[in-house]
This record gives structure tokens, sequence and C-alpha cells, in this order.
């Protein structure tokens, strides 16, 4: 028998790190010389006040959602897949080819094929660290950093010598064809009846995250091969015994996590920028690890931790229009919550446990 | 390409090998003993950026090299707390630490400086000269051996020297004192060393405050020598190519030598030449850039001998009871 219940350990622990990090967050802006509380009035007003900083907060939301289920498949599988920044750069070249390359009649088509095409670029940038880790025993972790930078290389090649139209000055792709314009959230909203702002990138992609979220639960907890991908990361010896192949289930684990990341480049590439910017992923590949973290790698979690980081992205991007603080602010405050819920969780853990433990043997 | 040429790519290849070195050889005191440390960048960050502060605000560039040692080694207490006290996982920790040193840097730099989180550039008193070794200008009109050695052996700065001589006084440390073998101990079997009555948790806090220190350096470094104030993320990745020298050297002092001199001739290259024309096809330059990852990547794989990592590593040590 654990010594907590399962919600304590679930949502009490992830709070009071949350807790922490947001309080130390907070003595960083009084240290800086701002006011906390005007600031974070000033992010609810300027990320959650109107449907347009609705849009924005939804739009950053979905990248998170996208590279959030990435990483937590792998952590499930007990692999820490720091590569999604380079898999979802890579998505984006797949989703700008398709796009580009492809006189395609419809969006809608597009839209499948560039999922399509996403994912597959992602998920071909994680199978060769995920071959040498299962295969050669090289550590995942270090291989994904490095095909990051490997990723950042090509990705300039590509643009500046391949993809950038002859002319131009900014590297880039060509613009796609106007007809590929997906939906915005306002326009399928607006169909229902619902009023809301249109001038903000928050588009169809992500009603394709939500079903991410569902399929990554089915596949984690329905399906045999997510109960084998559970197995192999709770403990690697005990699954080889009962006849888990390793090699299989690693190969598999970072193909659907390079997968997930490579699909968020339809949110960016193809739902906002409408053409394939140089450095398009903006972070959000390592946001993904704070967000699996806090979601504590479930789906529901990664939602949830989605959701509040999209609302940091935006009201960070509110802070920095209108006080002195800058964007960096963010970064700060995801560092301190990769390091409280992830690196530092047993600093809030073994105190709650031993309350907990007095609590029953104050009861028994 | 002719002789004096080589000369000026290796002369720079010294000069940018110099972080490295630093850099390497943290990683390799940390990781030796059982700590894993992707936070090498974070480090080398924060400490680059508060003696550059430090120096343009004293201009004296000593206490901006203090000032750095005591950035990084706060960083470095972090790790420890969160690695070593807490059994955290140290590749998150380390990878919070990244984070919190690029966002810190720029937001402090924003607040005191108000240049977007640049420092102010630093002048004269504040950075590092160049050291021009005894007889220099003497022996320099000599044919081969002059140039060798007054431009590429004299007239760093002294933090070079200290890089290279800190190669074989680490190997010294950790093969021939008893320190040393406790450290490399604990990072291979740590519960036999706790046998012995020999405190792992000290060793492991000692080997990651001595990482902290020449992390410190290593950022100093950068904004003091190479460069000549602090620019936004103007470490670039050197901390993770200083972890590929590590992996490369496998996790020994000589070999971490020779690795980051390889990876800085890379880079030396990189900007000499920007694309190399082999006549046939020309090899872009991004890919000499990419280049130290891509080699890590193939020895990682193990085609180029094995690297063997400390058996112990990444594993937080939990006393028997």
């Amino acid at each position: 028998m654990s010594a907590m219940p399962k919600w304590a350990d679930a949502v009490l622990v992830p709070l009071i790190s949350l807790l922490i990090a947001f309080v130390i967050s907070g003595l960083v802006i009084l240290a800086i010389g701002e006011d906390p509380v005007a600031a974070m009035k000033l992010m609810v007003t300027g990320a959650l006040g109107s449907t347009y900083g609705w849009g924005y907060t939804l739009y950053y939301s979905t990248n998170f959602i996208f590279t959030g289920l990435a990483v937590s498949v792998a952590f499930q599988t007990g692999l820490f897949n720091i590569g999604g920044e380079g898999q979802a750069s890579l998505g984006g070249l797949g989703v700008a080819l398709v796009c580009l390359f492809v006189p395609w009649p419809h969006w809608s088509m597009a839209f499948v094929a560039a999922i399509v095409m996403g994912s597959l670029f992602g998920a071909a940038w994680a199978a060769i660290p995920a071959y040498l880790q299962a295969k050669r025993g090289s550590h995942v972790v270090i291989t994904t950093i490095m095909f990051n930078y490997i990723a950042a290389a090509l990705m300039i090649y590509v643009l500046v010598t391949v993809l950038r139209p002859t002319g131009a000055m900014d590297t880039a792709s060509a613009r796609f064809d106007a007809s590929l314009k997906l939906p915005r959230l306002g326009d399928i909203l607006g169909m229902v009846g619902i009023p809301f702002n249109n001038r903000n990138p928050a588009n169809i992609s992500l009603i394709v995250a939500l079903i991410a979220c569902v399929g990554v639960w089915l596949l984690m907890w329905r399906t045999r091969l997510g109960y084998q991908l559970r197995a192999f990361g709770k403990s690697e010896q005990a699954s080889v015994y009962a006849g888990i192949n390793p090699v299989r289930i690693t190969m598999y684990a970072m193909l659907i996590s390079g997968g997930l990341s490579g699909m968020m480049a339809i949110n960016t590439v193809m739902g906002e920028a409408q053409r394939l910017l140089l450095n398009s992923v903006e972070g959000a590949g390592f946001i993904g690890i704070a967000v699996a973290l806090m979601g504590r790698s479930h789906p529901v979690g990664v939602l949830l931790a989605a959701l509040l980081f999209g609302f940091l992205y935006q009201g960070g991007a509110e802070l920095a229009l209108w006080t002195t603080i800058p964007r960096e602010l963010i970064i700060v405050i995801q560092a301190l919550v990769i390091l409280f819920t992830g690196a530092m969780d047993n600093m809030v853990r073994r105190p709650v446990e031993s309350l907990f433990l007095m609590l029953r043997k104050g009861k028994a | 390409m002719d002789f004096a040429t080589l000369i000026q790519i290796l002369d720079s290849t010294v000069r940018l090998a110099t972080p490295l070195l630093f850099a390497c050889l943290a990683g390799l005191f940390s990781e030796r003993a059982g700590v894993f440390d992707i936070g090498l960048e974070g480090k080398m960050l924060a400490a680059a950026f508060l003696s550059a502060a430090v120096a343009a605000i004293t201009g004296s560039v000593w206490l901006g090299v203090l000032a750095g040692i005591f950035a990084s080694l706060l960083l470095a207490g972090v790790h420890g707390l969160a690695s070593i006290t807490f059994r955290g996982n140290q590749l998150i920790s380390g990878v919070a630490i990244n984070f919190l040193a690029a966002g810190l840097t720029v937001l402090l730099g924003q607040k005191w400086f108000g240049l977007g989180g640049r420092t102010p550039p630093l002048t004269s008193g504040g950075r590092f000269e160049s050291i021009t070794l005894p007889f220099a200008d003497s022996i320099a009109p000599l044919p081969f051996i002059g140039p060798i050695y007054s431009e590429l052996i004299s007239g760093h700065s002294i933090l070079v020297y200290l890089a290279i001589a800190l190669v074989p006084a680490s190997a010294w440390l950790l093969y021939r004192t008893r320190f040393g073998l406790r450290l490399r101990a604990v990072g291979e079997n740590p519960a036999a060393v706790d046998t012995a009555g020999v405190s792992v948790i000290g060793i492991r806090y000692a080997a990651v405050a001595i990482c902290g220190v020449l992390c410190g350096l290593a950022g100093a470094y950068l904004a003091l020598g190479l460069a000549a104030g602090f620019g936004k993320d103007m470490t670039a990745g050197r901390g993770f190519i200083a972890l590929a020298a590590l992996i490369f050297a496998k996790w020994r002092p000589w070999y971490a030598l020779g690795a980051t001199m390889l990876f800085g001739f890379l880079e030396a290259v990189g900007n000499r030449f920007p694309s190399i024309d082999l006549g046939l096809f020309a090899i872009p330059s991004q890919f000499v850039q990419a280049l130290p990852y891509i080699i890590t990547v193939v020895i990682l794989a193990g085609f180029i001998g094995k690297a063997r990592p400390p058996l112990a590593g990444g594993q937080p040590y939990v006393k028997e009871r």
C-alpha cells in the first residue's frame, strides 16, 4: 500500500510544485522591479479577457498539446525524448513540401496529407536516435539533442538553398496557395452560432490536437501495444522477461513520439504562417517537456498543462508589449516548472507522504 | 591553403577550443562521479552573463571571472540539490538549468543595462589581454618555427594557458590522488565507496562544485576573452558540443584535449570557409557546422570505438537501511 491516496499523488503534489514555481516566478518579477500582481492581472486580461486573447492562447496550446503528448508517450515508455524541437521542424518541412508541390483541389485533402507527412517526417527524425538506442545502446537523450542541432543546420540549408524563392530576402519558403488556408476557430465556432474573434491564428488543428489526446489515451490504456509500452517504462527487465521485444517497443515509442511532435507543424506552418519559416517551432518542442512533466504524462494532464502554458505564452507576449518585462520571463517560468514538477519532485513528495502517514497513524 | 592560413586557422582553433575544453573537463568531473550534466550550456551562459556584467561595472576582469564562477556555482548547487539530495532525474534538472539561465540572463540584463539582454561592450581593462610569451618577437622571423611559436603558441589570453594546464592537472587529480580514486569509484560503484566509510553525497557534491567552477571559467572566457561582452544566448550550443566532446573523449582528460581541439578546428574551418568547394560539388557550411553533432552520433553508435559511460551515471544513490 502506498503512503498517499491516488488523488494526492496525481493532483496535490503537482499543484504544490506548481505553486512553488509560481511563487518564485513572482519573486523574480519583484526582483526586476515590477509588480507581480499587476503583471498577473495584465496576463489574465491579455490572454483570457477577450476571444482574441483566447484565440492566441488556444493557438499556442495546440502546439503544446502535440509536443506534450509526444514527450509523455516517450516518458511512459521510460525514454526521455528531448528531440521534439528537431522533430517538429522536420515535420514542418514535410507539411511545407506537401503544400508547395501538390496542386490540391481542396484544403481538406491537403490537410489530411499534411497531417500524414508532418508526422512521417517527425517520426523519421526520431527513428535514427530510436534505432541507435534500441540496437546499439546509445543514450537517446544525447542523440536527440544532437539531432536537434543537426535539424537546425539542415533546415537552414534547405531554406537558404532549396526552398527560398529566387530573389526573396528572408529565409523562408514561398507562400502556399491561398486555397490551402485552414478554417480558423472563429469560422468554425461562427457556424454553430458562437461569436469568436477571427483575427487570431487558432484553427482547426486544435480539434486534431484534442483527437490526438483521446487517441493517445486509447493507445496507452486500451490497447496491447500501450500496455507493452507502459510495462517497458515501468521495468525493462520484467517486460523483457514477459516476452516484450525491447527493440520493437523502443522504436514504436519514439516513432509515435516523433510523429506527434511533427504533427505540430500543421498548426504553425499550415495554420498560421502559410509558409515554412526558419525556426517555426520557437521552442515548443522544449515546452513539451514541461507540459508532460506537469501533466504527469497523462493526456488529461497534458491538455490542462498545455492550456496553462498557452495562457503563459500569450500572457507573456502581452506583458512584453505593455511593460518592460521581456518575453524571456516565460522561459524562466518554464524552467521553474520543469525544475519543481520534474527534478525536485521529491522535495514536495516526501513531506506530503509523511504528512499522510502521520494522519493515518493518528486514525489507527 | 598556404602555411600562413594554416597557422591562422590553428590559432583560432586554440581560441575556440578553450571554452569547450573548460566545459568538457567540467562535465568530466561531474559525470565521472555519476552525476550526468546536460546543464553545462546553462552554467556557461549564466557565467558569461554575470562575468561580463561585473566586468563592465567594475572594470576589473578578475572580479568578472569570480562573478562568473559564482553564477555557475549557484546553478551547480541547484543541480546538486535536485540530483543528489532530492534524488531527482538528473537529465530533467539539467534541462531546467539550461532554460533558467537562458531566461534569467536576458531578464536581468534588460533590467540592469536595458540593452535588450546584452551587456555594455567591454573596454581594455574589462577583458583579457593576450599574453606575449618570452622571445616571441625575436623568434618570429625564423622560418616555420617562428610563426608557430609567435602566433600559434604565444599571444593568447591567460585563460587559454590555464585551460591547457588543467588537462594534466585533471589527469593527475583523477588518477593519482585518493580523492580522484574515490570520485571515479563513486561513479562506478557508489555502494562500495559507502562501505569503505566515505561519503558518497560529499564526493558527488565536490564533483558538482568542481564542474561549476570550470563551467564558470568557460563562460567567463567566452564573454571576457573570446568576445567583449555578453550577448543573448551567446553560448550557442557550446555546452552541448562540450558534452559531445566528452563522449568522444570517453570521459578521459587527455582525450578531452584532443576532442575539443578537433571540434574547435571544425568551428575555425567553418568560420574561415563558408563553403568548401571540392570541384565536383561544394560542401555547404551548414554541414561543417553540424559535423561535431554528426560525429558524436556516429561515436555513440559505437562505430568508431565504443564509448562506455560511468556505470552508476544518472542514478541517485540510496543508502541501504
